[in-house]
């Protein structure tokens, strides 16, 4: 349920579903953001779920802030149903050429890599949002033990498809990009398709993410 | 082959298409982008009677030099713009606000925009250009939009589809004022910050950094001091929203910002003064003023009265 409703400015609602980060907040920022999508509410022009907060944007032209809240304290969502989700498997090398801080999470996190792959692959993520750049995912939950911070000078470019991990997180570089998570792998697989209109995400908020290592030789193959 | 057409001469620093912006895609990581000042991209269509959506050229500082071959069309440059155009035997000095007819082999040579931003550029016609997510903005950070969401270069074409005919000769009084006082709402984590830091912000004055585009404007100033915590969980973000990260100096979201972010909000400018508010130049001096959302919202409907008797007076 939201917990309290804020302006954000004079063009957006900000609706805080609490404080903490978890499955179960994030399920019901999901399920709030569906079905405020699904009304199509005139003068609506944005929606961004994020773990624990919904911003809608709107069209101040159209309407206002007191409208939209009003709508949306009427708007009956059921957030008992079961949300709806894809698993998705996504192919990762971690050949030495591409899992460019594979070293630095050795020392930081104090476990081989051999280790660090364990606790990664064949386990299953949840997608809580995606964004920042277009169609990352951000897929939780690591393993408390493979939590570490972001580099303490970010890359300027990262190159496409890397995956990266960061605290409780892992995420996939859509395309090149600056950025300061710690990168373990790369995908062959076209995560953001912006030739897409209807649906450029492969991930989307609520989905779950199963990474597969494979060999450099399935990696160069694998868009043949 | 198409017969009407602009070579690009010099492309400019930073010249792109721009329209209304894409809407319904923050959630997946697409910001909103279109132009800059909106009010000067309306009144760039309008003079040349094209539809209000209708893409336009946008530059930054330099603009582009641009030869014309082609029919006779109408152009409108908005903004606060210095611009010559070079026709068989003749230099004539542009003024902003007004049509001016181009002719095959007519050169077009936008130099500098006077201490402000962006400028446009309206042709009385459709440029052929490629739309994603029913817009052709370019954002050049993701490479979506026209061009293949980069930015234009020199030697490039730029094809016109049709030319409307019925464009007419139009002028418009009306000066660019500046602004100094940004008009802020608090922001989300406004109490973040120290009582010292939340005075600077509403009191002190920030200069404008060289580091500032089409995603954000940094502030340089006194510094805000957080004392709660210097991220937040990542979250949605808007344009017009100032970040303050680790380092006390402010960030303002702008048009091709990232859909998400985890410094504190501290707060956002109000819709009245965007369109002023970007075209302020590095270097220059602000200071943030806050008003309530009543107040801000007031301030909205006078600044759109204003816009839409500025479009009436272009009859």
């Amino acid at each position: 349920m939201i917990k309290n409703i804020s302006n954000l400015g004079d063009a957006a609602m900000y609706c805080d579903f609490g404080a903490e980060v978890n499955k179960e907040i994030n399920t019901q920022v999901i399920k709030y953001f569906k079905s405020i999508q699904k009304e199509k509410i005139d003068g609506i022009i944005n929606l961004t779920p994020s773990y624990n907060k919904l911003i809608i944007s709107f069209d101040l032209k159209k309407t206002n802030y007191e409208n939209i809240k009003k709508l949306i304290e009427k708007l009956n969502v059921n957030t008992n149903n079961k949300l709806k989700s894809k698993k998705i498997e996504i192919p990762v090398c971690t050949d030495e050429n591409f899992s460019l801080d594979i070293k630095r999470l050795e020392e930081k996190l104090k476990m081989n890599r051999e280790k660090i792959y364990e606790h990664f692959f064949n386990k299953e993520f949840f997608c809580y949002m995606t964004g920042f750049i277009a169609g990352m995912p951000f897929l939780g939950d690591l393993d408390k033990n493979m939590r570490a911070q972001r580099l303490e000078t970010p890359r300027v470019k990262v190159p496409k498809g890397s995956v990266g991990l960061t605290e409780q997180f892992a995420n996939i570089y859509t395309f090149e990009s600056p950025g300061g998570w710690n990168i373990i792998g790369n995908t062959p697989l076209n995560i953001f398709d912006s030739t897409k209109e209807k649906d450029p995400n492969l991930i989307n908020p609520g989905d779950t993410v199963v990474f597969q290592r494979i060999e450099k030789k399935q990696y160069q193959n694998y868009n043949e | 082959m198409n017969k009407n057409y602009f070579k690009i001469l010099r492309a400019g620093i930073n010249t792109t298409f721009q329209d209304e912006g894409r809407k319904n895609l923050y959630h997946i990581g697409i910001p909103f982008s279109g132009a800059m000042d909106n009010r000067n991209y309306l009144l760039a269509n309008r003079l040349v009677g094209n539809k209000p959506g209708f893409p336009v050229l946008e530059f930054a500082y330099q603009g582009p030099l641009l030869k014309y071959k082609g029919e006779k069309i109408n152009i409108a440059i908005t903004g606060d713009v210095n611009f010559t155009i070079k026709k068989k035997d003749d230099l004539i000095s542009g003024n902003c606000y007004q049509t001016f007819s181009l002719d095959s082999g007519d050169e077009l040579n936008i130099i500098s925009t006077n201490k402000s931003v962006y400028g446009y550029l309206a042709v009385s016609g459709e440029f052929d250009l490629k739309y994603q997510w029913s817009s052709c903005s370019i954002n050049t950070k993701a490479n979506i939009g026209a061009n293949g969401g980069k930015k234009l270069e020199t030697n490039q074409k730029i094809n016109l589809l049709k030319i409307n005919k019925n464009s007419s000769s139009k002028k418009l009084h009306y000066i660019n004022t500046k602004i100094e006082n940004i008009r802020v709402i608090k922001g989300t984590n406004f109490d973040y910050f120290s009582d010292e830091g939340k005075k600077i912000f509403l009191e002190k004055e920030f200069t404008i950094s060289k580091l500032s585009d089409r995603m954000g404007m940094r502030l340089e100033g006194l510094k805000i001091e957080n004392i709660v915590d210097t991220n937040i969980k990542s979250e949605g973000l808007i344009k017009g929203v100032i970040q303050v990260p680790a380092d006390g100096n402010p960030i303002i979201m702008l048009s091709d910002h990232g859909t998400i972010g985890g410094y504190p909000k501290i707060g956002v400018v109000i819709s009245a003064d965007y369109d002023k508010l970007v075209q302020l130049p590095p270097g220059s001096k602000i200071k943030f003023k806050e008003v309530g959302l009543t107040d801000a919202e007031t301030l909205f409907k006078l600044y759109e009265l204003e816009t839409q008797n500025l479009i009436s007076q272009i009859s």
